[in-house]
């Protein structure tokens, strides 16, 4: 289907008009129209990365990532649907088994994308088994803590050091479930990182793995971000710290 | 012709039965539970308690709903579980520690064996020939904390720390009504 000459293109996301403009994906699309599409590893300002999957929609009846799809006019989209929200809670059940998601001590409790998604799917308990991971909390810079447990692999602070800041202090490594965060100096320690407080990649973590020291539990309950109102309202799907 | 009016139930509903128990818990979620203030006084128009910290009956017997705070950190809580899971007809997780271990889930990257020793043995301030206890009378604790859906099957979870009265009440205003319980935003929280 062809959109008429001089008339703005655009997709059907659940039934409603969404107008793009040539190169968007579906969700910087859909994000710039008001509209929510979970996601956790995507920023509207850096490359789509495609690890978390939450953001699959169903593109004239087959699965795409909207982060990675680009928008084509008379695209009819799904993604409110029973179907596509149940297995993003499924996906979210895993992140939260993968790790040590205790959010009663997490100092980016209420301030969290992971936590707020989840409680956006409505997801009450956690169904597979808890992995308990056992990687020990990284203190050795003055600013910045690294709570490696909580880890989703976004590669925000990754693309964040590396593209904005021209440092790459982070990076991925390892396999398969062994997969981690690294920390690109000698000893692999942050403390002896080129890292600074101000840096991009230091406020971007969407979870709790990257946090200011001296600095939690700054704001009050009630008061925090997704207290206010829930993800699917603020649309301008941005995990830094507020 | 006019229908005739309902006859009125010769005798009220049957109360539902309610036992509770903490089990590696603060007690947190039994104390965010009786905040729901005089609506307790509502509540017990329709449920009766059966085994709960709040009364004095030691084995828990048939019931309708079950609610489980606290994870399983000992052998004991094992046991308790799986009672309350062949009694209860509705098993209900309640809080994170019951979720997903919860915050004494913080010691399962440590060793049980060192852990009781630093506590008991080596910790300052301990007489010369303190040791750690080795009565039978006491449940050895597990290797791990686990939450309680890894050992018997939930029906439910209530989410939080704790979960607030709100949160208590309307999921056990939903399940007494016999609806899936749903909590929304505000109601549905971790921490």
């Amino acid at each position: 289907m062809r959109a008429a000459p001089g008339s703005p293109a655009t997709f059907s996301l659940d039934g409603q008009d969404v107008e793009f403009q040539a190169g968007e994906t579906l969700i910087e699309a859909a994000t710039r129209a008001g509209r929510y599409i979970p996601h956790l590893c995507w920023h509207p300002d850096f490359h789509p990365h495609g690890s978390c999957r939450l953001c699959t929609v169903k593109v004239n009846g087959r699965a795409g990532a909207a982060c990675t799809m680009q928008a084509a006019a008379g695209q009819e989209v799904q993604s409110d649907t029973a179907e596509l929200n149940a297995q993003r809670k499924t996906l979210l059940q895993m992140l939260f088994v993968e790790g040590n998601h205790f959010c009663p001590s997490c100092e980016k409790s209420g301030n969290c994308l992971l936590q707020a998604t989840a409680y956006q799917m409505g997801m009450e308990g956690p169904h597979f088994e808890q992995f308990y991971p056992n990687r020990p909390v990284d203190a050795s810079h003055p600013d910045l803590l690294l709570d490696f447990n909580r880890c989703i692999l976004c590669e925000l602070c990754v693309r964040a050091s590396r593209d904005v800041d021209g440092k790459s202090v982070f990076a991925i490594g390892g396999h398969g479930i062994h997969t981690h965060l690294l920390v690109n100096s000698d000893s692999g320690r942050l403390g002896d990182a080129d890292m600074a407080l101000g840096d991009r990649a230091a406020s971007i973590c969407p979870v709790g793995v990257i946090l200011p020291k001296r600095r939690g539990f700054a704001i009050p309950i009630g008061q925090r971000r997704f207290d206010q109102a829930p993800v699917s309202q603020q649309t301008q799907g941005d995990g830094d710290s507020p | 012709m006019t229908t005739p009016a309902p006859l009125p139930p010769l005798q009220a509903p049957r109360k539902l039965k309610l036992a509770t128990v903490s089990l590696a818990g603060c007690f947190g979620c039994h104390m965010s539970f009786l905040d729901i203030d005089e609506r307790l006084f509502e509540l017990i128009e329709h449920i009766e308690f059966d085994r709960s910290p709040l009364t004095d009956i030691k084995q828990v017997g048939v019931c309708d709903i079950g609610l489980i705070e606290g994870g399983l950190c000992n052998a004991e809580n094992v046991l308790v579980l799986r009672e309350f899971r062949a009694h209860c007809k509705t098993l209900v997780a309640v809080g994170a520690c019951a979720i997903t271990g919860g915050l004494p889930a913080q010691r399962n990257h440590m060793d049980i064996g060192a852990i009781l020793t630093d506590v008991y043995c080596t910790r300052q301030g301990l007489s010369a020939s303190c040791r750690i206890p080795d009565d039978p009378e006491l449940p050895l604790p597990l290797n791990q904390v686990h939450p309680i859906h890894e050992v018997v099957h939930v029906d439910y979870f209530l989410p939080g720390c704790p979960p607030s009265a709100n949160a208590f009440w309307t999921f056990l205003n939903d399940l007494m009504a016999g609806r899936t319980p749903h909590l929304g935003h505000g109601l549905m929280h971790y921490d």
